[in-house]
């Protein structure tokens, strides 16, 4: 069985995050990481080689050249090597360009089950398997809280705003996890110093069999047009307790024409 | 602008959210909607405000799945050349529309809490990074599709009955290859925490699960409905059906009492959308005080007692 996890390197959480004015994207220059959402997928991908006995988990993602030191968090965990589409057209992909080179690779690799984490910690988006999954003409299936793997099938409980679904879907098939569904481990420092001298390859959007224009902002149709301040929010008020702050919020409360 | 609407349905209701959308839709052009199920066909007198709803009424459309959902709207868009899909962003919604995207090879903005014309050019609004900006977005081609954050948009308070027409569905191969084998209802008591124009919600801080009898009781005098964090519903605290965040509800009410809940984002992108925001906390630096209308630093277990009693006596008084 081979398991596809589809990953993405990030900006460090503490570090401070900015979109660049001028090119409208984000700042990439400071110290980049590992997608914590994706964590959860490398972490179900190792637990299912595990309970499997016997299976190949390939980390697959697109970014620059430089992801690849993120990715080794990946390897370091356990999964057995890496796959990034690095193009320099590449840069600026939007859903749609992006699902494009994904799809791409994965093709390439035809791999019983590809997982996905929940969102994107910078972009905050959460859709892209079920693009990813279109172009494959694959079953997907999201927010999975559990996932059980067996006689050629995923079983899956999904969790949704109205309570949790189980659902089953023939393999291949696309499964996005939720940061419920495990505790990731921690790589241990056997598994750091391996990481390095598994394979890692580097395959250009041509050498995928992508047009120049199918990545990238040629391959996008969406856009940036400025960058705007939120809206404020009114005046904020904060009090210590004193012993009267129940007396108080109550005032504010008929100020508001609450109670 | 002739957009298609998705309007998603959960039992005999056509959701709050996408109604919402709808109604922002009908207020820019001629907006449709679209309603797939099974014997759905009478939800569509509910949908007021829009020009036409399609029904997709198929045994295959009874569970909500996504990739059936993508067949019928893609037939739709291409027979009817709809320039623009809105979604309400839902777990559904959302693998329906990046399924729709990539199929019709179309630009999908996703989280929006705004959409207008400019220039006769759709413009939508993302929070990113946060929501410490706010990122102005558009569509280089056609069609258009967008997720708009739930709660943004407030269903129209009437329009006419719209004229209902049935969708022929034909669906893909691999798009009926997942299966539900159990779809769960988990009963809501109370007033909804979707509807209700109060919400008293509690979070860790409360310590335990013994604690939020105390936001129940608060809930009850001020006739709101009680709400919980991921982290005391993943602990078993409470039940899932009142959880709002982000895999939970999205919730816009008058009034929002927040107590012992620290703001984390995943939270905070579930209840930001609530006019007034009452937050009490014992860390001072809790990130809720940064998005509060009013910010206490307390004991909960102190305070919240006391303002029950204290609303209790001025509703019996008045």
């Amino acid at each position: 069985m081979k398991i596809a996890v589809c990953v993405k390197e990030v900006p460090e959480a503490g570090a401070a995050r900015r979109i660049d004015p001028q090119t409208k994207r984000l700042d990439r220059s400071g110290e980049r990481t590992l997608n914590a959402f994706d964590v959860n997928a490398v972490e179900e991908a190792l637990r299912l080689k595990e309970s499997q006995g016997e299976a190949e988990v390939v980390i697959v993602s697109l970014g620059p050249q430089g992801a690849l030191d993120s990715l080794r968090k990946a390897l370091a965990m356990g999964a057995d090597r890496a796959l990034l589409v690095s193009d320099e057209a590449a840069a600026g992909s939007d859903l749609l360009a992006t699902s494009r080179a994904l799809a791409a690779a994965l093709e390439r690799e035809s791999p019983d089950l590809i997982l996905f984490g929940q969102q994107a910690s910078d972009s905050d988006g959460a859709v892209l398997w079920a693009a990813v999954a279109e172009r494959l003409r694959l079953p997907v299936v999201s927010q999975a809280s559990e996932l059980t793997i067996g006689e050629g099938k995923a079983t899956v409980k999904r969790q949704t705003e109205f309570g949790y679904d189980r659902i089953e879907a023939p393999l291949p098939a696309v499964v996005a996890v939720s940061d419920a569904i495990n505790e990731p481990r921690y790589p241990s420092l056997k598994g750091i110093m391996g990481a390095k001298s598994k394979p890692q390859d580097v395959v250009s959007a041509s050498e995928l069999g992508l047009a120049a224009d199918a990545v990238g902002e040629a391959g996008s149709k969406t856009e940036v047009l400025a960058l705007n301040d939120p809206p404020p929010r009114g005046e904020s008020r904060k009090i210590e307790d004193d012993g009267t702050a129940a007396q108080q919020i109550l005032d504010f409360l008929v100020e508001k024409k609450l109670v | 602008m002739p957009t298609l609407v998705f309007l998603e349905h959960h039992g005999e209701e056509l959701q709050k959210g996408s109604l919402g959308v709808l109604g922002q839709a009908a207020s820019l052009g001629d907006a449709d909607g679209v309603i797939a199920g099974a014997g759905v066909r009478g939800l569509a007198a509910q949908a007021g405000g829009a020009t036409k709803v399609w029904v997709a009424d198929d045994p295959a459309l009874a569970a909500p799945l996504p990739q059936p959902r993508v067949d019928v709207l893609a037939k739709l868009v291409r027979e009817h050349a709809y320039d623009t899909v809105l979604f309400a962003a839902s777990v559904l919604a959302a693998d329906v529309a990046a399924g729709l995207a990539a199929r019709l090879d179309a630009g999908l903005n996703w989280d929006l809490v705004g959409l207008e014309l400019r220039d006769g050019a759709l413009v939508g609004t993302r929070p990113a990074l946060g929501d410490s900006v706010y990122v102005e977005v558009g569509w280089t081609g056609e069609p258009r599709i967008a997720l708009v954050r739930s709660g943004t948009f407030e269903p129209a308070a009437s329009g006419g009955e719209p004229e209902v027409a049935d969708v022929a569905v034909e669906l893909e191969d691999f798009s009926t290859r997942s299966a539900m084998l159990e779809q769960a209802h988990e009963e809501q008591s109370g007033p909804s925490i979707e509807d209700a124009d109060v919400v008293v919600a509690g979070g860790r801080g409360l310590g335990g699960p013994e604690s939020f009898a105390l936001v129940e009781d608060l809930a009850k005098a001020l006739g709101g409905a009680v709400a919980a964090t991921r982290a005391v519903v993943d602990a078993g605290w409470y039940p899932y059906s009142a959880q709002v965040g982000q895999t939970g509800r999205t919730v816009s009410p008058k009034l929002y009492v927040a107590c012992g809940i620290s703001g984390a984002i995943q939270h905070k992108v579930g209840m930001q959308g609530a006019n007034v925001i009452v937050a009490i906390n014992k860390d001072a630096n809790a990130p809720i005080f940064e998005f509060s209308d009013l910010g206490v630093v307390g004991d909960l277990h102190q305070i919240v007692p006391k303002l029950t009693e204290l609303v209790r006596a001025r509703k019996g008084g008045s």
